[in-house]
């Protein structure tokens, strides 16, 4: 040990103040608490105003019923079954294209230039405007690809506007698996492709069925992309292929709240509840789900 | 990365030969040894199990490795020891070419495996991991049940004969099948620190290598634990080449039969574990077992 410094000479006082320390620690924390509690009292102030407009018009006929002239008679049957429709073809379409592009991105693209212009556009993809995507649907699947104003056209849109989300998150599942376990695959004989689907999807998998299931709640509230497709705010039929026309349950909503009768505000108020269960029940269903899997491997 | 002393070795053959003669537990009698036969009736190998030449390493243009030229002799304990950074790790991964999995990581001259240079271009570096078994530093069983572990590497080489049969006879061989035989269907997180382990050597045994390379083995592990590591490893030798790298010198000094000691990404001195701890020749190796640097 070579300083021969006599640290403890007592000659460096401290200037302590301990109260004063441990003072803005503690108005730190009442400032990051009342941020919170604005969050949630707004959100129970325009939950108990929704309830209050809208909990009386919830029936089973305001489910079962199209939509009407007349306030009493309205119900949302075509909306819901537009929007089941819709997910369920967004689904289908961005999870093999999402996926997908996650496992490239992840396992197999070489580290160089052009994978980071991609993976940086991605990423800034996930914030362009929805609108936009809107635009996009309505010149590439209804007009050049003739898909019309149908269900197809409206979840091909909603596919691509989610597309990012599911790769993202994809992705961070994919990365979340150990390397230990790749190595150990690997280290018994297994192949890239036996190592990636043998161990490493499977232990991926519940964490991109979250993002999945997240990312298509998203698309069951967007309304914009799909009045620039051109999907109907007023029909009174369900679709019966995915070439017919639809709507969706926020577009419905949107219809009924612009109209000037107390009624339809009503309507709007209980198709909002109806939104929000479905929500509430997927995003429950991405937890349930994970946790599930997650005690299985 | 031809070979220099003139054998003639039949690419992509040597690989796949039963080189142990006859005595392994797990020797199997299904063994797919492709459109060859069965090699043990063509050729025996002698001498060393595995030989580097000349062996230097890069990351990048970061040179780690410096020219090492050392055999490994067969159905012995070799161990690596020196400071951290020496380059212990990435010497035994180049090994099995577990190496290849880090991008910019790349090697000169060439590591020989019953004659036969891992790294000629003819060479899958699939087949030779499962020849050159790996035990990782942490136990690292798959989140599969204590079965699915050993039965995942059997599988996915298409493993023909009773598979049942043969991960208990891997576990048995791994001192662990009394502790698991009641709950193979379990999680193997389930398992402790060292059971965890020693599922992974049988994991490892089960798809029938030559040679086991353990990083570290029993650094995560309980002074009881490894213990019974270093008993398995005595059983192994007796069938097993197995090379280990050890931050513990007296783990070395204990199990080892010949001991390497390394700094800097140099091969300093290789010889007899006895040699090397009681009259080593070189004075960084005696400064390093007597803990005077490292």
């Amino acid at each position: 040990m070579s300083g021969a410094v006599d640290l403890r000479s007592g000659a460096v006082e401290f200037d302590v103040r301990l109260g004063r320390r441990k003072l803005k620690g503690e108005i730190f924390l009442w400032v990051c608490f009342a941020a919170t509690a604005v969050a949630v009292v707004l959100l129970a102030i325009l939950l108990v105003d929704i309830m209050r407009q809208g909990l009386g018009r919830l029936s089973v006929d305001f489910l079962s019923n199209f939509p009407s002239r007349f306030p009493e008679r309205a119900g949302i049957k075509s909306a819901l079954f537009g929007t089941i429709w819709v997910v369920a073809f967004t689904g289908l379409f961005s999870f093999p294209l999402g996926v997908g592009t996650a496992i490239y991105l992840e396992e197999y693209a070489p580290k160089n230039w052009l994978t980071n212009v991609i993976q940086t556009n991605i990423a800034n993809l996930a914030g362009v405007p929805s609108i936009v995507y809107g635009v996009l649907g309505l010149a590439v699947f209804v007009r050049a690809m003739s898909l019309g104003r149908s269900v197809v056209a409206g979840a091909a849109t909603l596919a691509l506007l989610i597309l990012p989300i599911v790769i993202i998150s994809s992705q961070e599942a994919i990365k979340a698996v150990p390397p230990s376990i790749r190595e150990a695959g690997l280290g018994v004989g297994a192949t890239k492709w036996q190592t990636l689907q043998g161990l490493v999807l499977p232990i991926a998998f519940p964490g991109i069925l979250t993002g999945m299931i997240l990312a298509l709640s998203r698309a069951i509230g967007e309304t914009a992309p799909l009045i620039m497709i051109g999907a109907l705010t007023f029909i009174a039929f369900t679709p019966n292929t995915p070439l017919d026309e639809f709507t969706v349950l926020p577009i419905q909503i949107f219809n009924w709240a612009a109209r000037p009768q107390a009624g339809f505000h009503e309507l709007a108020a209980a198709g909002i509840i109806v939104l929000l269960v479905a929500l509430l029940s997927m995003n429950a269903l991405a937890i349930i789900l994970r946790n599930r899997m997650r005690k299985q491997v | 990365m031809s070979n220099p002393d003139g054998v003639e070795v039949q690419k992509g053959l040597a690989l796949r030969v039963e080189s142990r003669g006859s005595g392994s537990a797990l020797m199997s009698e299904h063994a797919d040894y492709g459109p060859g036969g069965d090699p043990r009736n063509i050729m025996t190998h002698e001498g060393p199990v595995l030989e580097t030449r000349d062996l230097s390493i890069y990351y990048g243009s970061a040179k780690t490795i410096h020219n090492i030229s050392m055999t490994i002799p067969r159905e012995r304990i070799t161990a690596l020891i020196g400071p951290s950074g020496s380059g212990k790790s990435t010497l035994i991964r180049a090994f099995n070419r577990m190496n290849d999995v880090i991008p910019i990581a790349w090697c000169e001259g060439s590591v020989l495996f019953n004659g036969e240079d891992v790294y000629a271009p003819v060479v899958d570096a699939v087949e030779v991991r499962r020849r050159i078994g790996m035990v990782f530093q942490k136990p690292n069983p798959f989140p599969k049940s204590i079965f699915d572990n050993v039965a995942f590497g059997l599988r996915i080489n298409r493993y023909t004969g009773d598979l049942a049969g043969r991960v208990e006879q891997a576990l048995r061989v791994a001192a662990l099948w009394d502790e698991v035989k009641d709950r193979l269907k379990d999680n193997a997180f389930g398992l402790s620190g060292g059971q965890q382990q020693r599922l992974c050597i049988a994991r490892a045994l089960a798809v029938e290598p030559d040679v086991i390379l353990m990083d570290e083995p029993a650094s995560a592990l309980d002074p009881i634990a490894t213990g019974r590591i270093e008993e398995l490893m005595q059983e192994l030798k007796r069938h097993y080449t197995i090379v280990i790298v050890t931050h513990n010198m007296q783990q070395a000094a204990r199990v080892a039969d010949f001991t390497a000691f390394m700094n800097l990404g140099r091969l300093i001195e290789y010889a007899d574990t006895q040699k090397i701890f009681t009259g080593p020749d070189d004075e960084r190796t005696e400064a390093y077992i007597t803990g005077r640097f490292g």
